[in-house]
């Protein structure tokens, strides 16, 4: 069963009196346990597209199916409930809670989703240490560099142990060589956690990383290019 | 993570301006405790002043509150020692009880003929003893040092007069009053003989030859029959009274002599039995044994009961104006406080828009978000509320041993200048709530405009 399903989605944005069409008449759907990259140019579609797919905003029409549910019928409490189960965020800038060290940092997600302790404690260890900052435990994210708090960011991610990570443009703030260094254990990630990974971006480094990329323009899905299609081996 | 621990890092994390915040409310409980501690102290005061003076209860005859001041010879209780008797030795009443005492006031004609001066007088006739036990009530532990009256140990024929009195009677020099115009000059100015018909009167009294430096008075009074009565009185003492109309009429006697003044050689009568109790708080329920006695052993009597209270307005008054400023700057420092924290959590509403929208993102529901900022401010408002709460302590500790002084209404002396927060729970536990409310309710409106962003708008922010 795919991970995500979108049906004839549309949205339009209304600044003043003009309306803005995001995104017309989209269908995708997005395989599980696969590393999806949406690519396409700036304000071609692709940052609504990943907030409609993480259920952080809604279509003006058309269907949004996540991980065998219609989204649009869950009210605003199942709806948060709904993300902190399924969907794990790694945002551009981070977004760490400034206030929590890198262990309260992933731990958070795991608190919303009521985890108990026990498994918490084991589960937050476990991913900090998978994403090689065991020694930055205790440490605020203003004591890490970019890059860390990425990695930061991926372990959050992962904590709940979702069907999904959105991410979007998650090496825009970061220099080439760490980019790819993220890039790497994002895909580690995926296939240690199997979990389907989709970000924004159009980074060529990371579209060559997909195994499913989905070129948009001006709203539209240009095209979808699969792995097998490119004559590789899907992982 | 634990919602408080998670709020009290976010204060931490703009300390200058969480401490700006605390300081504007501990300045406001300050205000408030300081200024509640001074207006109780005001009105605790005036109330030991009265105690001390009328008792908490007096039984009278009914109507004597309203009518008796012009004919107390009428008004009186005939038999008021069984009326003691039957107080004094109540099961119920005598643990509540520190004194029982019988009084006399009257009106009447103070003159020192000698000087050619007179004016009309208010008499009070009472057990000196019994008086002396009431000086001493001091439940609200007061610094006060009430010594014993001047009547104590004094003749019969003694009698204290206020200081205004002293003065138009002319009775400055023996009594050492202070502020007198010397006797010349006013006699100069306002000496008038005594009419012919008190000289009169004044000569039929057996009067004691006076002796150098010794003070004496006249009081002629209007005995139950309506006929006139004279005395002649030693003064022992002219004391400065609290309030400038009573220092200008007061006349304090024995019990025997005031009774001696209304009712002649007929049998002596009290105009009210006064109780004083060892707490103010047994009023009701003394009031309400004293008319289950009133209703069947004193039933004979036509007898009612008033206490402190209705026999001193302007004790309500005081209390009444009091407790309204205290309201009223209550009300100006909440609102203060309402808007201090309500701006305080808007900036941090803003400030961590991004933050707002990443935690709703991950699967914080809006009432977690709600929560988080009511959080905030509660901790704000119970920080602000107990550091108030200390620092009032310590002003009201440093006012308290300042040394200064003031003369409260209604008493004649200067007392220390006290502030009472210590020991005042109810107002310290109040104050400190209504803040912690005031800052909780401020929160509200950001909390809400924080919990109903839209995620992506939120996460758009920068």
């Amino acid at each position: 069963m795919n991970v995500v399903t979108l049906k004839h989605i549309g949205k339009t944005y209304h600044l003043d009196a003009v309306d803005v069409p995001a995104l017309i008449d989209i269908d995708l759907e997005i395989r599980p346990n696969c590393f999806t990259v949406i690519s396409g140019p700036s304000g071609s579609g692709k940052t609504t597209l990943l907030n409609l797919i993480g259920c952080i905003d809604q279509p003006d029409s058309g269907e949004v199916i996540v991980a065998g549910e219609a989204v649009q019928t869950l009210s605003d409490d199942a709806l948060s409930d709904f993300r902190a189960r399924h969907i794990g965020f790694i945002f551009q800038n981070f977004n760490l809670l400034p206030v929590l060290t890198v262990r309260e940092n992933v731990e958070y997600p795991l608190l919303l989703a009521r985890v108990p302790a026990a498994e918490r404690k084991a589960r937050v260890a476990a991913l900090i240490e998978a994403v090689g900052l065991s020694d930055k435990a205790g440490n605020f994210p203003g004591e890490l560099s970019g890059g860390q708090r990425q990695r930061v960011a991926i372990a959050r991610a992962l904590a709940p142990s979702p069907n999904l990570v959105l991410a979007d443009e998650p090496t825009a703030n970061l220099d080439s060589h760490t980019g790819a260094a993220i890039i790497a254990l994002m895909r580690e990630m995926q296939r240690e956690h199997h979990v389907t990974f989709v970000f924004s971006s159009h980074d060529p480094k990371v579209l060559a990383e997909a195994d499913d990329a989905v070129m948009i323009r001006d709203g539209r899905i240009e095209n979808i290019e699969r792995r097998e299609q490119r004559g590789e081996e899907a992982t | 993570m634990r919602t408080v621990s998670l709020a009290l890092r976010n204060l931490l994390r703009n300390r200058r301006r969480s401490i700006t915040t605390l300081l504007a409310m501990v300045i406001g409980a300050v205000t408030i405790l300081v200024f509640g501690g001074y207006s109780r102290n005001i009105t605790l005061s005036l109330q030991t002043s009265y105690v001390m003076r009328g008792g908490h209860l007096q039984i009278q005859r009914q109507d004597y509150f309203l009518y008796g001041s012009g004919n107390p010879a009428a008004y009186g209780i005939s038999d008021y020692q069984k009326v003691i008797d039957v107080v004094a030795r109540d099961p119920v009443l005598a643990p509540m009880l520190t004194a029982v005492t019988p009084t006399i006031s009257l009106g009447g004609i103070a003159g020192n003929f000698a000087a050619g001066v007179s004016r009309t007088v208010i008499g009070a006739g009472v057990v000196v003893a019994d008086r002396n036990r009431m000086r001493g009530w001091n439940d609200y532990g007061l610094p006060m040092n009430i010594p014993p009256s001047a009547l104590t140990g004094s003749a019969a024929d003694a009698v204290v007069i206020g200081n205004g009195v002293a003065r138009v009677l002319e009775l400055c020099e023996p009594l050492g009053v202070p502020n007198c115009k010397k006797h010349a000059q006013a006699e100069a100015e306002a000496g008038v003989a005594a009419p012919a018909d008190i000289t009169a009167l004044a000569a039929l009294e057996s009067r004691p030859a006076a002796t150098a430096g010794e003070a004496r008075i006249e009081i002629l009074a209007a005995n139950v029959h309506g006929a006139p009565n004279v005395a002649s009185l030693r003064v022992v003492k002219a004391e400065r009274q609290g309030f400038k109309e009573l220092d200008d009429m007061y006349v304090g006697m024995h019990l025997a002599q005031a009774q001696r003044l209304l009712y002649g050689g007929e049998k002596p009568q009290a105009t009210a039995v006064v109780l004083q109790l060892a707490h103010t708080r047994q009023i009701p329920a003394a009031k309400a044994r004293l008319a289950e006695l009133l209703a069947s052993t004193l039933k004979g009597q036509p007898l009612e009961v008033q206490d402190f209270e209705a026999l001193n307005p302007f004790y309500g008054q005081a209390v009444g104006m009091f407790a309204a400023i205290f309201g009223f700057m209550a009300v100006l420092i909440g609102a203060i406080v309402l808007f201090t924290v309500g701006n305080t959590m808007s900036m941090a509403v803003i400030e961590r828009t991004a933050e707002i929208g990443t935690l709703r993102a991950m699967g914080l529901r809006r009432s977690g978000i709600r929560r988080l900022f009511m959080v905030e401010a509660m901790l704000l408002g119970v920080i602000g509320a107990v550091a108030g709460v200390a620092a009032a302590l310590c002003v009201a500790w440093l006012v308290n041993h300042a040394g200064l002084t003031w003369v409260p209404p209604g008493q004649a002396d200067p007392v220390p200048l006290t502030v009472r927060v210590w020991g005042e729970t109810a107002m310290m536990i109040g104050s400190a709530a209504l803040l912690a409310v005031v800052a909780v309710i401020s929160a509200w409106w950001p909390a809400r405009r924080a919990a109903r962003m839209r995620i992506v708008d939120a996460l758009r922010h920068v």
